[in-house]
Parts: structure tokens; C-alpha cells; sequence
């Protein structure tokens, strides 16, 4: 397995920091915002954000955590099922503006489950996603990133992987699988 | 693990303490789901499932056809009563016609007990266990598990006393596989007539006075007495059950712990339960219910998910 480092802890919070500002550019207060990071992995990236906000602006974004799961498409496709994560949304997404937040935008998959996961919270009055990273030339469904964290060109056969931990460094690596 | 070592839910006694955290822990997101302003998925939206029941039922059918819809399934119904079964057909003749209308996954409900495991043999579809009999009833034991972990937070090491029919009981020899598997002690009590003479080699305590074994539990599961089932008078009446086995709020209050209490319903109101304690604080019984819907949408997406299936 050979690792390559794309994203060190350095350049990662500038990334981060970015990304929160041209957050705060076309949200201002957050007033009519909410924040929804996509189980499992996109939750850690909207802890990092939802913490920096808070030190950037002082705001105290309204966020949840959604699992898509239930509204897979692969779902008796694969060779073993997904398992569930917790679902904590404690608001209503009805007339508000919707962030989506994952760490990989591959296939758009995902993202496409999760727009269909998010209706069962009302009807927003629009949905943006934001991705750590965004995987070009590799999408089944036609989706695109509202804020990229960085673009990456991969193939098929290479992973992204995205370690998000506040015991360990902040870092995201490209591996090529043997 | 994410999937469950079993193809069919025929009974407790067949799958793994790992299979019962599981359905578990699928139920608590299907918890939240049912708590929701919308409160349905769309992850079995290609499946369809047969609710065939050879026996009458209420809440066990209305649950897991809640369960069904809740999970986008497409569902037909089927009761012996108004069937074919009458005419004269054979139990396998029947399932097999509903399956040969391309039907994925069989809910079933028998009078016989191990009806569903002499079809598991015969068809490929799964099949999940409804009650057969007076030998198992899975979910609700799985249901009976999940309203004690809920409530107490965890079911190893808790005392359950299982009081009143016990030989009529599916429920009774579900829940005691499942409690066992989890690590909790179970003890078994009703009069001498309503035990099995062996239950004591399933390794549970038997007692005769009710109220040695609420003295002893922390969670009462209080069955009905099944007078449909008993050819024979196994007690003098109904009135001298409830004076020596019925628990009443003066009893529960006598003790000098708070306990848990459960039933799978339907009730007896004034035969095993008085209903001052059905109604008190002490009841958990409308939340075993409301998990019953969450542990049946867990199993049948569980069951539906598995690769191949």
C-alpha cells in the first residue's frame, strides 16, 4: 500500500479557515442556516467547522448529524450491508438554507441520499454541499461542490483517506491500493 | 458486525447475543426515524413481504405491518380464516402460491409450533417468525430485551420474573433464550399446573408465590392466561388466579423496591394485571408497543439486506 500525504495539518486548518470564511461571505449571520454533516465521516468535519465559526464570527451555528443509510441506492447490492449511525437532527429544515458537509465527494452517491434523507425534515429552501475533497472526473450522478476544500484527480482504484481526529494530527493521504 | 449470521428469524434460540446487539442497535436508528415528521424510509421500496397469519392476532400484525410500510416494503395480508386453507389446502401448497407471485420475504403466524422451520426447508424466501404455537414469538422477546435496556439501561445482570401462564407461553420461552443470551437471570413463577415439568433444565429459578418472586426481580414480564389454548382446567377460576397471581398496586407498593412491569398484551384487566398497576407509572407496556414497530423495521431490513438474499 503506498500512502501519498495531499494534505498536511498545516495547510489542512488554512483549508479549513477558508472554507469558513466563504462560508461566513455568503451566510453572514447564519441566521436562517443550518449545518448537516453526512454520517459517518462528515460529522468530524462539521465539529472542526462549527468550532471555528464560533471562534471566527462568535456564531453558534444550528447543526445535525444525518445518516443515510435507509436511502441508499446500492442497498442489497453490496457484499456487506452499511450500518447504521445516529441520526441527530432536532430541527426543522423547512424555508432554511441547508449546508451539506461530507469529507470525500466521489461518486455524489452519497450526497444524492442524503438530499433524499433531508426532505423527510421539511423542504428547504436551498441545499449547499461542502466537501474537504473533491475527487474529480469520478462522478456517477451530476452533482457538484458549492466549497471545495481541494480538488484531486484519482483514479478508480485509489482511496482518499481522511483522518479527522482531535487526539492526532489533522491530515488527508492518496492511497493506491495493491 | 453488520449483518446478521442467520437467513431467517425462526426463533431466539438460533441466533447469537452479537445478532441480538445488533437488531438493537439498527433499532435505535429506526427509533429515531419513527420519531420523525416523516416517518418512513425508502430502503425496501423492490421488496415485497407476505404477512400470512394461520392465527389470530392484532398488535403483533398491525406492528409489523406498520414496520413494513415504514420501510417502503409493498404488503399483502393473508388470514387463514377467510382462505383457501379451508378447502383444505396444504400449508406448503399455500406459501408456495403466494411466492410464486414473486413475494421476497414471509411474516408468519401458526398454530402449529415449528410450523416456519418445516418451510424454512422448502422455500428460499425469508421468513420471519410471528409465533408458532406455544413455542416461540422472537420479536417480542427482542421487543421484551430492548424495553428493559431502554428503561434500565442495560439487560446483563438485571433479575426478570416471567409470572403467570408459562406452559402456554411462546413469549415465556422466547424471552428466556434472549434474556439468558444478554446475561440476565431469569426466574419463571405461576402455579404448579401453568409450568412446564422441565423448565427448571433451561437453567431458571422457579417459583410458586408471586410475591418471593417480585420481592426477588427488578422487571416483572406478567403473561395472560391463554384460557384458548387450555383443553383442561388447570386452575379452580378465574377469580382464585387473580387472588393467589394477580398483582395489584397494594402488593407493588407492599415491596420495598420500585420494579419494572411488562406485559405483551392483550391484557386480562383484573386476571393477572389489576388495572391500577396497567395504568401506573410502574407499566412500561405502551413503550414495549411503540419498540415493538422499531425491532420488526430492524429485523426485516436486517433480514432484506443481507447479500443475495
Amino acid at each position: 500500500m503506498q500512502k501519498r500525504l495531499i494534505l498536511n495539518p498545516e495547510l489542512l486548518s488554512i483549508t479549513v479557515n477558508r472554507l469558513c470564511h466563504q462560508l461566513i461571505e455568503n451566510h453572514n449571520n447564519f441566521e436562517n442556516t443550518v449545518l448537516v454533516g453526512l454520517q459517518p465521516r462528515g460529522t468530524y468535519l462539521l465539529d472542526l467547522i462549527v468550532d471555528h465559526l464560533k471562534d471566527l464570527a462568535g456564531v453558534e451555528v444550528t447543526h445535525g448529524y444525518l445518516d443515510t443509510t435507509f436511502y441508499r441506492d446500492d442497498f442489497r447490492r453490496r457484499d456487506t450491508p452499511v450500518k447504521a449511525s445516529e441520526t441527530k437532527i432536532n430541527f426543522i429544515v423547512e424555508n432554511k438554507k441547508v449546508v451539506l458537509i461530507d469529507d470525500v465527494l466521489f461518486t455524489g452517491r452519497s450526497v444524492r441520499a442524503a438530499m433524499d434523507a433531508l426532505l423527510a425534515y421539511g423542504r428547504p429552501e436551498k441545499v449547499e454541499l461542502l466537501v474537504l475533497i473533491d475527487r474529480r472526473y469520478s462522478r456517477d450522478l451530476p452533482l457538484a461542490a458549492n466549497y471545495v476544500g481541494k480538488r484531486v484527480n484519482t483514479m478508480a482504484s485509489q482511496k482518499v483517506m481522511v483522518q479527522l481526529d482531535p487526539s492526532k494530527q489533522n491530515k488527508v493521504w492518496l492511497v493506491n491500493e495493491e | 458486525m453488520t449483518q446478521l449470521s442467520q437467513k431467517h428469524l425462526l426463533g431466539i434460540k438460533d441466533i447469537t447475543e452479537k445478532d441480538i446487539q445488533l437488531i438493537f442497535d439498527t433499532a435505535d436508528t429506526f427509533k429515531e426515524v419513527i420519531n420523525r415528521p416523516i416517518k418512513k424510509v425508502p430502503s425496501l421500496r423492490d421488496i415485497t413481504i407476505a404477512n400470512v397469519f394461520f392465527e389470530n392476532s392484532t398488535r403483533t400484525r398491525l406492528s409489523f405491518e406498520l414496520a413494513e410500510k415504514r420501510l417502503s416494503a409493498d404488503v399483502i395480508n393473508f388470514s387463514a380464516s377467510s382462505s383457501s386453507v379451508k378447502k383444505g389446502e396444504t400449508l406448503l401448497d399455500t406459501v408456495n402460491n403466494i411466492l410464486s407471485m414473486k413475494v421476497d420475504m414471509l411474516v408468519m403466524r401458526h398454530a402449529s409450533p415449528g410450523a416456519p422451520h418445516f418451510l424454512s426447508r422448502h422455500i428460499d424466501a425469508n421468513i420471519v417468525n410471528a409465533g408458532d404455537g406455544t413455542h416461540e414469538h422472537p420479536t417480542q422477546a427482542l421487543l421484551d430485551s430492548y424495553s428493559i435496556r431502554e428503561k434500565l439501561g442495560d439487560v446483563a445482570g438485571k433479575k426478570v420474573a416471567i409470572i403467570g401462564d408459562i406452559l402456554h407461553s411462546r413469549v415465556a420461552i422466547s424471552n428466556i433464550f434472549a434474556l439468558q443470551k444478554q446475561g440476565a437471570e431469569v426466574m419463571v413463577c405461576g402455579p404448579n399446573t401453568l409450568l412446564p415439568k422441565h423448565i427448571a433444565s433451561l437453567g431458571v429459578k422457579v417459583e410458586l408465590d408471586v410475591r418471593k418472586a417480585l420481592e426477588w426481580c427488578d422487571v416483572a414480564n406478567v403473561l395472560r392466561i391463554q384460557l384458548e389454548r387450555q383443553q383442561i382446567k388447570y386452575f379452580p377460576s378465574l377469580r382464585e388466579y387473580s387472588l393467589y397471581y394477580g398483582i395489584n398496586l397494594k402488593l407493588l407498593e407492599s415491596l420495598d423496591k420500585e420494579i419494572v412491569i411488562m406485559h405483551p398484551g392483550p391484557i386480562n384487566r383484573g386476571v393477572e394485571l389489576a388495572s391500577d398497576v396497567a395504568d401506573s407509572r410502574h407499566a412500561i407496556i405502551l413503550d414495549q408497543v411503540q419498540n415493538g414497530v422499531a425491532i420488526r423495521m430492524a429485523v426485516l431490513y436486517l433480514l432484506a439486506s443481507q447479500p443475495g438474499a
